[in-house]
């Protein structure tokens, strides 16, 4: 099991309290920064190991950066706290947004980055939580992420705690049927503490998920499903801050956050070749350098 | 057909422990009555989590619980349950090392007439293949009560098989150790290893076989994984042949787990394996496809014999 970086831990808390306490603009300003700079992190991880899921690496960093920087009530030192929220990423082939952000709390040194899919390290492909600090469950086949997020959510209801539950769902994975399983759960059992958050990028493995098997009109579905939906721009900091922490009802909350695979790196962005495509080396330094602006 | 069926214990033990520790749920899949959680139901409506008829979502919510600090049972009749959540088996209880007690209600060929879609014969392979999880089949009632207190407090991830089909009590004072079989009868001839509703149809065996002058050890393997190999070995040595009996595919269940053991040691003994080979049942009750595929006290006695003759 890795171990908390104290530094890095420390610096995150004054950069949420710095975020915390900024105008607005400045807010957006400073999640953005935070935001690309995990970007640029990731995408020299993944050409470092030539391997990873860069597409859905940068249209789930904003809603990462987000919940990491501004929403979640975790501790980086205390990853096992019994009452701090709970995040889990379903779509776990983006393992290396998870790791370049959780790298970035100081749940543990940045330089472990660096091992990312090598011999032996802890940075497998898909997040492992018996190896890495802040990692909740084991993810990577998909339709699993959200079962377990509402067993906490029910865990959470049966010990009267106030923490909440967060998953974030890839969009193609909603075509797995267990999602919908236990999205009739949630809305069943009314889970208020449940928050789902489908990164919508509209693009899986090998198409459009609308050529593939359609999912729209996916905001009646989950409404159907007993769910209270929200429909964001999954890059505007702002409006997922807002969304995620504005009241809620007596349901569980779905946020369709609207994203472009690849996001920030133009000749990366929508393209379905870059699911999981290694960037070259001059590739990696024109992307770098456009996130740097 | 006299006898016990273990999913009365289970549900005594499990009401039982549930008054001692608040941690202690149930997950299930419109399983209420089957899964014989009524009285559960009546005394905990809150830490019953029924899911409807929703296997891969019962698992991932267990997971979930164990996660957050709760003891879930996981329970639903064995062949939904394994086959329709195996991934989740897999990836969100062994892999993710979640403490979450899986059920395997009415297992091996329990729903006798319901016919194959309804049997669980390959329940004990596809979970033997999973690193991590403990499988562990109670061979009667009392055996079943210690097993689900183990499994309570285990804190590992558990596979329990929770017979229906009636079946005496056989363990007597012998109490349950993970890991471990219990030998339930000595011998030196040949070696029965059995679990669940073969134990004691294997106890009858040798005691037939005692008449014809052939002495049979008996081992209740209760524990699938890990298997106790020093038991296995013993066998080999002191009794020279072995014989296996379950109500599953001998394709990589106790049959295979065994012979895995037998073959890689320096001196094989001669091994014969009942069970069901690869084949789905015919129409007919458990009673009658047990005699059917071979797993009566008198196959097996004629198994233990036959083995015993050769080896001698």
């Amino acid at each position: 099991m890795l171990v908390a970086d104290p530094r890095t831990a420390a610096a995150w808390r004054r950069l949420r309290q710095e975020i915390a306490d900024a105008a607005p603009a400045r807010r957006r300003e400073l999640l953005r920064e935070r935001a690309n700079r995990s970007r640029a992190t990731d995408l020299h991880m993944i050409g470092r190991a030539g391997l990873g899921h860069v597409g859905g690496d940068l249209s789930v960093l904003d809603i990462l950066t987000t919940l990491y920087f501004a929403v979640l009530r975790i501790d980086p030192e205390k990853p096992d706290w019994t009452d701090r929220d709970r995040f889990v990423l379903s779509k776990g082939h983006t393992a290396g947004a998870l790791y370049t952000t959780l790298a970035a709390a100081g749940f543990f040194s940045s330089a472990e980055l660096d091992t990312f899919a090598g011999p032996m390290s802890a940075l497998n492909g898909h997040p492992n939580r018996v190896k890495v600090p802040g990692v909740e469950t084991n993810t990577g086949p998909l339709g699993h992420g959200l079962p377990i997020a509402v067993g906490m959510a029910v865990a959470g209801r049966l010990s009267a705690s106030s923490r909440h539950v967060y998953v974030v769902l890839g969009d193609g994975e909603l075509q797995e049927g267990s999602n919908w399983e236990a999205a009739m759960t949630a809305g069943h059992r009314r889970l208020a503490n449940l928050t789902a958050i489908v990164d919508r990028n509209r693009l899986q493995q090998g198409a459009r998920t609308e050529e593939t098997n359609a999912l729209d009109p996916l905001d009646d579905k989950f409404r159907a499903f007993g769910w209270d939906v929200r429909i964001v721009d999954g890059h505007d900091h702002l409006a997922l801050l807002d969304t995620f922490t504005s009241a809620r009802g007596d349901r569980p909350t779905c946020v369709i956050a609207n994203t472009i695979k690849g996001r920030g790196v133009s000749f990366m962005e929508d393209r379905v070749e870059w699911h999981h495509k290694v960037p070259t080396a001059s590739q990696l330094e024109t992307a770098v350098a456009e996130l740097a602006r | 057909m006299t006898g016990f069926d273990c999913r009365v214990a289970f549900a005594e033990e499990l009401i039982s422990l549930a008054r001692e520790d608040e941690r202690i749920v149930a997950v299930c899949n419109d399983s209420v009555g089957s899964s014989n959680l009524v009285q559960f139901a009546r005394e905990f409506p809150d830490r019953l989590i029924n899911v409807g008829i929703a296997e891969q979502d019962m698992v991932g919510v267990g997971a979930g619980l164990a996660l957050s600090g709760y003891v879930p049972f996981v329970c639903g009749a064995s062949p939904f349950l394994t086959g329709r959540a195996l991934e989740q088996i897999k990836a969100d209880v062994a892999y993710s090392q979640s403490p979450v007690v899986l059920c395997g209600m009415s297992p091996g060929m329990a729903y006798g007439e319901l016919g194959p879609t309804h049997h669980s014969i390959e329940d004990l392979s596809w979970l033997r293949a999973i690193a991590g999880l403990g499988i562990v089949v109670p061979a009667d009632p009392d055996e079943t009560r210690q097993a689900v207190r183990w499994a309570a407090g285990a804190a590992t991830p558990v596979f329990l098989r929770v017979g229906r089909f009636k079946v005496p009590a056989v363990t007597g004072d012998s109490s349950f150790t993970f890991g471990t079989a219990t030998r339930l009868r000595d011998g030196d001839d040949v070696t029965v290893v059995a679990t669940g509703t073969m134990v004691s149809r294997a106890l009858e065996a040798a005691a037939e076989a005692a008449e014809q002058g052939v002495s049979v050890r008996v081992l209740n393997m209760s524990t699938i994984a890990p298997l106790d190999e020093d038991a296995i070995r013993s066998a080999m040595r002191e009794t020279g042949a072995i014989v296996t009996a379950e109500e599953a595919t001998t394709t990589g269940g106790l049959g295979a787990a065994v012979a895995a053991v037998v073959v890689t040691e320096p001196h094989p003994v001669p091994m014969r394996m009942l069970g069901v080979h690869r084949e789905f049942a015919p129409t007919g009750s458990t009673a009658f496809l047990l005699e059917h595929f071979g797993l009566t006290a008198a196959d097996i006695r004629a198994a233990a014999i036959g083995l015993a003759r050769a080896d001698a």
